[in-house]
């Protein structure tokens, strides 16, 4: 198609919590339970940082790398599971944070952990089709486990930013493909704090089922095997997953390593596609084909092919933070500081 | 916070909005709509400009005795910025101990939560600054 990633860009808070920290509250093994999950830190917003905050750093982030007139952008889709607001949407704020607003359409999407690619698909579809010249697709999040819950572990925060246009493309869409059922591997219920799984339900019927038959779906369309592609980027809800994934639809771990954020800041939910795809986007190369599949709860995935293409060269990168600077800006804090941040403590007038 | 006057003010907050006097050059945030050197000459001659969010601290404080809002970040800094451009404004230094804070410090604006009207209110947004990241 025509229409394809024109500028991207990332946010994840800096504050790191790790494993050994929070099993050290729960008496567990902390350090085990990391090691089994493969997350050595996950990241944790600090207290006036929410899915509006790094949906705006990272939108601002993306527009820092072209010149183009924020005006001309006639979409913005923010997906994720944590929006600040039940009614009022994400976007509003987001549109207005980049000097949008007014002439343009927005709303969020919900889709657990794939908000963010759905958003995607969408704003593709409308540049595609000549409604809007830019459109910009987020997905962020600030997620949240039960206190003592095993999601505790990972649930972590961030987000990345996609302006999609149809000149100056530095990532081609060559397609896209879908793959949704109706299975209950984890919800949250209206009004509802922490979200509910359904424990060992959550692998093989729900992520390996979904991200796997996107992912042989989408190769299948293209005439395309793992080794057509230089890098693969699988939703990871933890470090273990899409290396089992990975390795099942026959990628070699250098494929995945680039796109696997989560053994470093756990899984940042409907950020955690967009991440990976970005620090692709950092490290890629005019040429280089991606293979990108996320996945939600509930349950589904979208699965993209992309290709990098020459204008990458032209690409001014450097104007924003690349996703490893993020990653590496680490500053951990004890698990007392941590539920101060999540505001998981119970105050007077609560 | 006013909420009506926190509405009217969103693009100063959110993006920095400021003007410039088109009769002596100078910059002002938030926005004026007569320049406070040039008077009646200064009339229809403002323009709105956006500042480029780069700046250094000229002072801080350590602020220990917060608004109970703020309780979370304690103890946190307050600083006055100048803006690259050149005006001053107060604000909120994140991303940055107590130990680390220095005049001369160059910062950037960042989009951060800046208080909530109680668990079913409106959340406000707009400018606090971080150490620039190089
Ligand atoms: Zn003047």
């Amino acid at each position: 198609m025509e229409a394809g990633i024109i500028s991207y860009g990332a946010y994840i808070p800096r504050y790191r919590i790790k494993p050994e920290e929070i099993g050290r509250v729960w008496g567990e093994d902390g350090a085990a339970r990391g090691k089994g999950l493969g997350v050595m830190a996950k990241s944790v917003p600090a207290p006036d940082e929410d899915v509006i905050t790094i949906a705006v750093e990272a939108a601002r982030n993306a527009l820092k790398r072209v010149d183009i007139d924020p005006k001309d952008i006639g979409a913005i889709y923010t997906g994720s599971e944590s929006h600040p607001y039940a009614v009022k949407p994400t976007s509003t704020v987001v549109a207005e944070a980049i000097m949008a607003s007014p002439d343009l359409t927005a709303a969020d999407y919900e889709f657990a952990c794939k908000a963010g690619t759905a958003a995607l698909q969408n704003v593709l579809g409308l540049v595609e089709s000549g409604i809007i010249k830019y459109g910009m697709a987020i997905g962020s999040d600030t997620s949240q486990g039960a206190p003592g819950d095993p999601l505790e572990y990972t649930a972590s925060a961030g987000g990345a930013a996609f302006l999609v246009g149809k000149d100056g493309v530095i990532a081609e869409i060559n397609g896209m493909y879908s793959y949704t059922t109706d299975t209950p591997d984890f919800w949250r219920r209206e009004g509802q704090p922490y979200p509910s799984h359904g424990g060992r339900f959550t692998g093989e019927p729900a992520y390996f089922r979904h991200v796997l038959t996107a992912a042989k779906g989408m190769m299948e369309r293209m005439g395309t095997e793992a080794k057509d592609y230089d890098y693969v980027v699988l939703h990871q809800p933890n470090g273990k997953f899409p290396r089992r994934a990975a390795k099942k639809l026959g990628f070699s771990p250098e494929q995945l390593e680039t796109g696997l954020l989560t053994p470093r800041i756990g899984n940042t939910y409907s950020g955690a596609v967009p991440l990976g795809l970005s620090a692709v986007l950092d490290a890629a190369e005019p040429g280089n084909r991606i293979l990108a599949v996320s996945f939600g709860s509930g349950a589904g995935s979208d699965a993209f092919d992309i290709t990098v293409t020459d204008e990458m060269k032209k690409f001014r990168k450097e104007r924003a933070p690349l996703v490893m600077d993020m990653v590496n800006d680490e500053v951990f804090i004890d698990y007392a500081t941590y539920v101060k941040y999540r505001k998981k403590i119970r105050r007077k007038g609560d | 916070m006013n909420m009506p006057r926190f509405w009217r003010e969103i693009q100063g907050r959110y993006n920095l909005i400021g003007s410039r006097c088109g009769n002596c050059g100078e910059y002002f945030f938030p926005k004026r709509d007569i320049c406070p050197k040039c008077h009646r000459k200064s009339v229809g001659k403002m323009e709105t400009v956006k500042f480029s969010g780069r700046g250094r601290i000229i002072s801080y404080s350590i602020v220990h005795d917060p608004h109970p809002e703020y309780k979370d970040m304690r103890p946190y800094i307050m600083a006055i910025i100048e803006l690259e451009e050149g005006p001053r404004l107060t604000a909120q230094v994140v991303d940055c101990s107590p130990e680390e804070v220095k005049t001369g410090m160059e910062v950037e604006a960042t989009f951060r939560k800046l208080a909530e009207d109680g668990k079913e209110g409106v959340i406000f947004y707009g400018y606090k600054f971080r150490p620039l990241r190089k």
